[in-house]
């Protein structure tokens, strides 16, 4: 009897270590209808899975009526094909994809609020802005604002270069992105109508 | 316009009438050829219960005795006909005691729509009595939901859930209807829905996946077939049996498969799965391509899945392109209708035998009924066992029974001594496991199929969950037949209790009561038998009453199921004993 309680124990550790050795950065693409409940239809496909995710964003996309999602997660392949089955399989969605980092080309953006004396007296924050290419939003008596878009790695950098600072406010956006390859919504839209 | 006669003509035509929301909804529930319905009232639903005593005589209402019957019966309803069954509740309480039945839907792919009442949109989010966020609580066990706040919307919503619960891989619906827009009025005119542009419920066959299978399945040494619900869903039970019989391959069922070919099939070599037969269990990690068709390799029918089969290679039929690969990996995959793909799979099929690896499943089931089955069917012990009386049923009814069964051992036993000669005969919760199944369901088989004999299978724990809905076999005078297997245990509980918990038996003893009182008490004829003497008449009088039938049968306490294939084993470990 003992013997067949190993077999679970033994395939689940298996399991395991073959999901996190595999495990990559993938951001999901997802074109939908603009439906009141499917961010809830769709998050639970991830929270049925014990997924977390790094990042969501949805918008309008280049189809009207028609929402983008992006959603940035780290899982293994082999996981990420199923979740996009799933999410594919609801009623709203029109198509969802996967890629990794190398097939899009992507975009955060951030904003930090800090102390407007800071200006004044610590010098090299006028270098710090200048050289990460961030924007001053807006500036006056107590605070000033900037503005970061780039990369995950950049904004990560300008964020540890102005913390010994002292940040006010921070606040970071989800990735978007845009996919090397084509994406042919419109003509799937089509295909559904015929 | 003659409001009792709406006919399909008239709703093509598009005319259009000035009606309520509760209205349009009864005329949609008509237009999509509802002619039952099961539900229960209450304050958010009742302008819709108003018009249903308007329309008494065009759609007949069931009060079920809760909730969770009505979604079962709906599902009994659904199961036998396949046409899309329909429940119907209050708000809050009312909606909530409907998701065991969605979620058995969903899982076991059922075509369902539920309508559920809704405080007035004005109320919504401020925790209104009886208010509940039935949306965002069916969410993960719906095919598709959606709540209507305004009465403009309902016959575009209500086609639409029509559309969606029966096509495809079918499953359940929810529309959500707020007070306000049962009573506001609309201009009403009814089209059934067609196309949802987002959705694509039945992928193209692609040929030249069923060539590369066709391919496989003609050089094949040793194929197998495990075949699923897909096969009833898609109405491919013919082709099925033609690809069997012609390419003689032995084909194997899963629970919910079972019936699209007949029991007495040679072809037919029974049940996989965890209480399945020994040789496909077994064979399964012999065979040399393993043909599944509108299956999805449940953990209860692969066990463990790094040991399933995986010698063969793998073909895959399905309508879902979510099961291909989720479970195991295919080496073919066809997508598609099953009555489709099979149908161009048929004529690329080479004649064959397959004698000599057929004559391997008879040698293992000689082995199977030496250790079970005999001891199952032909008992030489004093305590009557389960499978004598499911033996003496197929005996007295030819087959030609509806078995509608509970979950549990009892369950197993119907499945595997159940000997169907039709199709959508055996009418089980499959994926969920939801005791207090059966009796609803039950009433549902037979009042969609009243020439049907329906007799239920369950167990004295799962009885208890639902007994309640005797009321509504009483009230609707539906003749089915009820007969419960009492052990005075959580028997499947207890059997693994006893295998792997050291017969720590804890929480699994019954005391029962007099269940033949209770039965009388609704005025419905029963009695109960304790001596394997007294089954075959008991069985003769309760097939011969002309309304419903009670009959508790006392089995053995202690009794266990095999085969069975322990948790996190291999198909191939199945025990005997």
């Amino acid at each position: 009897m003992k013997q067949h309680q190993v077999y679970p124990l033994f395939s689940i550790i298996q399991n395991l270590i073959r999901t996190m050795s595999e495990t990559k950065l993938y951001t999901v693409s997802i074109y939908t209808e603009n439906n009141i409940g499917l961010l809830n239809r769709i998050s639970a496909i991830f929270q049925r899975r014990h997924l977390n995710l790094d990042s969501i964003n949805i918008s309008v996309s280049e189809i009207e009526n028609v929402s983008k999602w992006t959603i940035v997660l780290q899982l293994s392949e082999e996981r990420m094909k199923k979740v996009i089955g799933q999410i594919e399989k609801q009623i709203e969605v029109i198509k969802a994809y996967y890629h990794t980092e190398e097939e899009t080309i992507y975009q955060e953006s951030c904003l930090f609020k800090l102390r407007s004396n800071l200006l004044f007296d610590e010098r090299e924050i006028q270098n710090i802005i200048k050289e990460s290419n961030a924007r001053i939003v807006t500036v006056n008596r107590e605070f000033f604002v900037i503005e970061k878009s780039g990369r995950k790695e950049e904004l990560e950098l300008l964020h540890r270069e102005l913390s010994v600072f002292g940040i006010m406010q921070f606040t970071r956006s989800g990735r978007i992105a845009v996919t090397k390859d084509e994406m042919k919504i419109s003509k799937m839209l089509e295909a559904f109508q015929h | 316009m003659n409001t009792k006669t709406l006919n399909k003509e008239q709703t093509k035509t598009a005319t259009t009438i000035r009606i309520s929301g509760s209205e349009a909804i009864i005329r949609c529930l008509i237009a999509e050829g509802v002619d039952i319905l099961y539900g229960y009232p209450g304050g958010a639903i009742m302008p819709v219960y108003d018009e249903l005593y308007k329309f008494r005589e065009q759609i007949h209402h069931v009060l079920t005795r809760h909730e969770q019957g009505a979604t079962h019966a709906a599902q009994g309803y659904a199961r036998i006909s396949g046409k899309v069954g329909v429940a119907i509740a209050t708000s809050g309480p009312g909606a909530t005691n409907l998701i065991t039945g969605i979620a058995d839907a969903q899982i076991d792919s059922t075509p369902m729509v539920c309508i559920t009442g809704q405080v007035a949109s004005h109320l919504l989010g401020s925790d209104a009595f009886q208010e509940t966020d039935i949306i965002g609580i069916s969410t993960p066990v719906t095919k598709w939901n959606h709540q209507v706040t305004k009465a403009s919307q309902i016959p575009e919503i209500i086609a639409k859930a029509f559309y969606i619960a029966k096509s495809g891989r079918p499953g359940p619906v929810l529309i959500d209807i707020t007070k306000d827009a049962q009573f506001e009025e609309l201009d009403f005119s009814y089209e059934k829905c067609t196309r949802v542009r987002s959705y694509n419920p039945v992928p193209k066959t692609d040929i030249d996946d069923v060539k590369a299978a066709a391919l496989l399945i003609n050089s094949a040494k040793k194929p197998m077939i495990v075949w699923g619900q897909g096969v009833i869903l898609g109405k491919a039970e013919n082709e099925l049996k033609s690809i069997i019989e012609k390419a003689g391959i032995p084909a194997a069922w899963t629970i919910l498969g079972a019936s699209a070919v007949p029991t007495a099939h040679p072809l037919n070599i029974g049940m996989v799965g965890m209480h399945g037969n020994y040789a496909p269990n077994v064979l399964t990690n012999d065979c040399d391509v393993l043909i599944a068709i509108g299956m999805r390799f449940d953990d209860r029918v692969t066990g463990n899945l790094a040991t399933y089969a995986k010698q063969a290679k793998i073909i895959h039929f399905d309508i879902d392109p979510a099961e291909i690969d989720k479970n195991v990996k295919t080496d073919v995959s066809v997508l598609g209708d099953a009555k489709e793909s099979l149908s161009q799979l048929l004529p690329l099929l080479k004649p064959n035998s397959h004698t000599e690896w057929h004559q391997k499943f008879k040698d293992l089931y000689a082995i199977e009924y030496e250790k079970v089955i005999k001891d199952d069917l032909y008992p030489t012990k004093e305590g009557l066992t389960m499978g004598e009386v499911l033996k003496e049923i197929n005996i007295q009814t030819k087959g030609n029974a509806a078995i509608v069964s509970d979950v549990g051992q009892h369950q197993m036993i119907a499945c595997r001594y159940a000997e169907f000669t039709t199709t959508r005969s055996n009418i089980t919760s499959g994926g969920l496991g939801t005791m207090g199944f059966a009796l609803p369901a039950a009433i549902g088989a037979k009042m969609s199929a009243p020439e049907r004999d329906v007799v239920a299978i369950i167990g004295d724990g799962g009885y208890q969950m639902t007994i309640q809905e005797l009321g509504t076999i009483f009230q609707q005078k539906v003749p089915v037949k009820i007969v419960v297997l009492n052990n005075e245990f959580l028997g499947m509980v207890r059997q693994w209790q006893q295998l792997f918990f050291d017969k720590r038996y804890a929480s699994t003893e019954m005391t029962n009561p007099d269940f033949v009182a209770i039965a009388k008490g609704y005025y419905i004829d029963a009695q109960k038998v304790t001596k394997r003497e007294d089954l075959k008449n008991a069985v003769a009088e309760m097939m011969a009453c002309e309304g419903p039938y009670f009959l508790e049968v006392c089995v053995e306490k202690e009794g266990n199921v095999f085969p069975m294939i322990p948790s996190g084993a291999s198909v191939s470990e199945v025990r005997l004993e």
